[in-house]
């Protein structure tokens, strides 16, 4: 076996506050060629204290060694469950750097924007077409943001019909925003059980006229497809709720299935999964939200539409939820997905997904045996194992920590909450075999290390720029920021 | 088919599949049911090539204005400022845009150290005790400020200055629509700051928080020392939302003026306008509210051989452990907008910002002085402005900028929609961008269709 992972040339490098000398700078600024001018004494402050002074060499060398320490999707193989960690394709990086896609200001009259109007509007289209919704919002910046759009939505659609619901059912399964984003819109979560998918008779004892919305993710945190989900939406609507899917997980189905088709009424997608848009190291995404035609007067704005000829930023309708941010949501990171849209097409995109789907299973297939596998249903894009089977006194966390050593980013770890030490891998479609090979190899002697010699488990990672770190500590004492006396 | 993002050959996938055990891919999805099966092509357009993409978007991209292709005097809430060279090309490095949130520290130091680093200058910046790792945008930053004074005060009333960004207070309506708050807006006085006398009237022992901007929405600077000290006396909360954050290289600091929470948009520290995103948020507390505050945070710790390293910390804040009683439902935010950020603070440093900040002040004063002699038109607020302010015209305002529009200039933001009572108003923002003769050419240009 081949381990990717290695050591180099590692350079240390301190905080920014820590470099800085009075009297350097790191920017020019043209010369002021009107009179200058001042404000009241009062309302000025002095200057700002401990703000950095530096070169732009300092600035440039600081965050390039701290790019150094960092693990992206570019360096490796990163299966970070339900985070679909699928290549980033660089044309999309050009795309949003267009200088009259980059450049435009948000408040210019829509005649003046149509070359961004026009893109927004077909990926809203193409997103309505993969998903079978009758209209999508853009707005959204994040999954969440989206969750909490979707909500608002069915809130106001119960309000509409003078309903006073007041509970959203969730599977135990869900990600925790979900409970998080139900509560943000003043309903009660009522946690439902489920034994790898949702049953019908699980929804049947909880779905009462006091329950707005049953929220799922489908495919689910598990991998697995909620083969119930059509009688289930059809009971929900049957009893007088809506149902919300998460769409964090449809890179399995594009071209397969579509949500719309199922009886789901309202779903968000995460552009920076499905749609191979860069996580950023934490974002931007953003998560656009498909409805049905009964709700689309509720949908956040303002939107874009076309009127045969001109792309217009339409007003929000009388009983639109509102807008969710300042403007018309994280465009970049849209045109980066319309990118990619166009450059796989229809057939990419359904070919995308059955090679997210084929890689899951074919990691699945050579650690089955090797890690528990709790659940054996037919995985989608994605597959949880569990440390049961672990030798030597070791768990997930210290598999996680030894992957790093190998080379690898760790997949997420101690999620689903129903299975306990979770291991959830997500190869995604862009992996090759030779490198799900490898990563395999990787979790085979990793396994067989708890067994023989689990030390090389607990001390991991030992390859690192930092071992192990002290979260303990972080955070009964945190020290969130930086101060000259410290 | 093979395509440049997806490596399995015919071959691979066979082997595959023969190694799962099945015969065709087909059943890999036995578990999706035929009745949700979609049974034709998605209609989507046929791929295009890397060469016919860029050649399609950038035509496109020409049907829009820009800064550069025209003079451009629009603000209220995105600003054209100077970005550094330097910003892009950093971010550029992919082990930075391609990570994510650094849930495994020790392959993910750089992103934390770099986020502590923000956390630090946003705390400097704001005259704040802690900062968190970013939210979505300045609005939505603002809400959250919202729902964290309502935890912390136990109290529904919420005090909103119209002369908040009209955005932001609907971002803020938007959040609070289904949770039982009462919203009231507040006056703005003649001067174009927060009207003490109607936010006296209104605040009182229910009221959990006030929002004011600073600048406001109008450009001119609110006296924040008195807005905390009447919000103080009720026992409420003053947050104060900052969507131009050049403006603090110049003023005193929310913090040293009394603000409980402090909130605004980083995208003036070196963000593409990019029609409105992704931009970040920011969001600054005082020590003692750490713990109620939504987001992530990036605390300084130690790793087993005692070198300093960074870590996510007060995590039982979240939505992932915390579920429906977290403070926020906030998961994937603003990583590179705000690490984009961080380096333009650390170029432009303790002098820059503030040389930044003198020239927008210098710019809008000397387009103030030029347009107040114009006939037909006249300003609004006589409050102290930073680089925005608000113009009457006699004129239909529609006709102005259309005919602005003519001479290659985008003047300025209508304000009849947002504000019914100024139908005959535009709020137009000068940076230091702006060269002198591009503010000569507006002021030209309003002269000669006044008259």
């Amino acid at each position: 076996m081949t381990i990717v992972g290695t050591s180099g040339l590692v350079l240390n490098e301190k905080l920014l506050f820590e470099h800085s000398n009075p009297g350097r700078k790191g920017y020019s600024l043209p010369k002021l060629d009107v009179p200058a001018a001042e404000l009241a004494s009062d309302l000025c402050r002095e200057e700002i204290d401990g703000f950095p002074e530096l070169s732009e060499v300092d600035v440039v060398r600081h965050f390039t060694r701290l790019s150094t320490w960092n693990y992206g999707v570019d360096s490796g193989f990163y299966p970070l469950g339900s985070c679909t960690m699928k290549y980033n394709p660089k044309v999309n990086e050009a795309v949003a750097r267009i200088p009259g896609l980059a450049g435009i200001h948000p408040a210019t009259p829509s005649h003046l924007a149509q070359g961004t109007l026009e893109l927004m509007y077909r990926l809203q289209v193409d997103l309505a077409e993969i998903s079978g919704f009758a209209k999508v919002t853009l707005q959204p910046a994040a999954g969440a943001q989206g969750e909490l759009t979707g909500m608002l939505v069915i809130r106001a659609w119960h309000e509409a019909r003078g309903s006073k619901r007041s509970k959203v059912l969730i599977p135990d399964t869900a990600h925790g925003t979900n409970p998080a984003t139900a509560a943000l819109t003043g309903y009660d979560v009522v946690p439902l059980a489920s034994d790898g998918v949702l049953t019908l008779e699980e929804v049947e004892a909880h779905m009462d006229d006091s329950v707005a919305a049953l929220m799922v993710t489908n495919p689910n945190t598990l991998g697995l497809f909620e083969t119930n989900i059509e009688e289930i939406c059809k009971l929900v609507h049957e009893r007088g709720g809506l149902v919300y899917c998460d769409g964090a997980n449809l890179n399995a189905l594009m071209g397969i299935a579509r949500p719309g088709d199922m009886g789901i009424d309202v779903m968000h997608f995460n552009l920076h999964k499905t749609f191979s848009t860069p996580h950023g190291g934490g974002g931007p995404g953003a998560g656009p939200v498909g409805v049905t035609t009964e709700l689309i007067p509720y949908l956040p704005g303002p939107g874009v539409e076309f009127d045969g000829e001109m792309y217009q930023i339409e007003t929000p309708k009388a009983a639109s939820v509102g807008r969710m941010l300042a403007f018309h949501g994280n465009v970049g990171v849209m045109l980066r997905a319309y990118a990619y849209i166009r450059s796989l097409g229809g057939e990419g995109l359904k070919h995308a997904s059955e090679m997210a789907v084929l890689n899951a299973n074919y990691v699945r297939a050579r650690l089955e045996g090797v890690y528990d596998l709790p659940y054996t249903t037919r995985s989608l894009h994605e597959v949880v194992f569990s440390d049961k089977d672990l030798e030597g006194g070791c768990h997930t966390l210290d598999v996680a920590k030894r992957l790093i050593d190998y080379g690898y980013h760790p997949p997420t770890i101690y999620f689903p909450l129903v299975v306990k030490g979770a291991i959830m891998i997500e190869p995604t479609e862009t992996e090759s075999q030779e490198v799900l090979d490898e990563f395999c190899d990787a979790m085979i002697a990793i396994a067989g290390e708890a067994r023989d010699n689990p030390e090389l488990l607990l001390q991991a990672p030992v390859r690192s720029r930092v071992r192990r770190l002290d979260e303990t500590t972080a955070a009964r004492k945190p020290k969130l920021r930086w101060q000259e006396t410290s | 088919m093979t395509m440049r993002y997806i490596p399995h050959t015919t071959g691979d996938v066979t082997q595959m599949l023969e190694r799962i055990g099945v015969a065709t891919l087909e059943d890999l999805f036995v578990e999706v049911p035929e009745s949700v099966r979609l049974k034709r092509p998605l209609d989507i357009q046929e791929p295009a090539s890397e060469t016919e993409l860029l050649r399609e978007l950038k035509a496109l991209a020409l049907g829009n204005a820009t800064p550069e292709t025209h003079k451009s005097f629009l603000g209220g809430g995105a600003y054209h400022h100077f970005i550094p060279t330097v910003i892009d090309l950093l971010v550029s490095r992919s082990e930075f845009y391609t990570a994510y949130t650094p849930y495994q520290p020790e392959i993910s130091q750089g992103t934390l150290q770099a986020v502590f680093e923000f956390q630090t200058l946003i705390c400097q910046l704001t005259g704040m005790d802690a900062a968190n790792a970013s939210m979505y945008d300045g609005a939505s930053a603002c809400a959250e400020a919202v729902l964290m004074a309502m935890r912390l005060t136990r109290r529904k009333k919420v005090l909103l200055s119209k002369a908040l960004n009209p955005r932001y207070r609907g971002v803020v309506a938007t959040y609070c629509r289904y949770l039982n708050m009462e919203l009231v807006d507040v006056a703005v006085a003649a001067d174009g700051r927060t009207d003490l006398e109607d936010l006296a009237a209104k605040l009182d022992d229910s009221t959990a928080v006030v929002v004011a901007g600073y600048p406001n929405y109008f450009g001119v600077i609110e006296d924040v020392a008195v807005l905390a000290e009447k919000s103080h006396e009720h026992g409420a909360k003053l947050v104060t939302a900052v969507a131009e954050p050049i403006a603090l290289g110049l003023l005193k600091s929310p913090g040293e003026l009394g603000a409980d929470i402090v909130v605004g948009d980083g995208q003036s520290f070196g963000l593409p306008l990019a029609f409105g995103g992704p931009y970040v948020g920011f969001f600054a507390v005082l020590q003692k509210d750490v713990r109620g505050m939504p987001g992530r945070l990036v605390g300084e710790t130690t790793d087993l051989e005692g070198q300093r390293g960074f870590v996510l910390t007060l995590a039982t804040r979240e939505q992932h452990i915390r579920r429906e009683k977290a403070t926020s439902n906030i998961c994937s935010n603003q990583g590179l907008c705000a690490l984009m950020a961080t380096i333009f603070m650390s170029l432009l440093g303790k002098q820059g910002l503030r040389e930044m900040a003198e020239q927008n002040l210098a710019k809008a004063a000397y387009a103030r002085k030029q347009l107040s002699g114009i006939k037909g038109f006249s300003l609004v607020f006589d409050g102290p402005a930073f680089n925005e302010f608000v113009v009457r015209s006699e004129a239909p305002v529609a006709e102005v900028l259309s005919r602005l529009e003519e001479a290659g200039i985008l003047g300025g933001i209508p304000l009849g929609e947002d504000y019914p009572e100024m139908a005959d108003c535009f709020l137009v923002c000068v940076t230091e961008q702006n060269q002198r003769e591009e503010i000569d050419a507006l002021v030209a240009a309003l002269q000669g269709g006044a008259a």
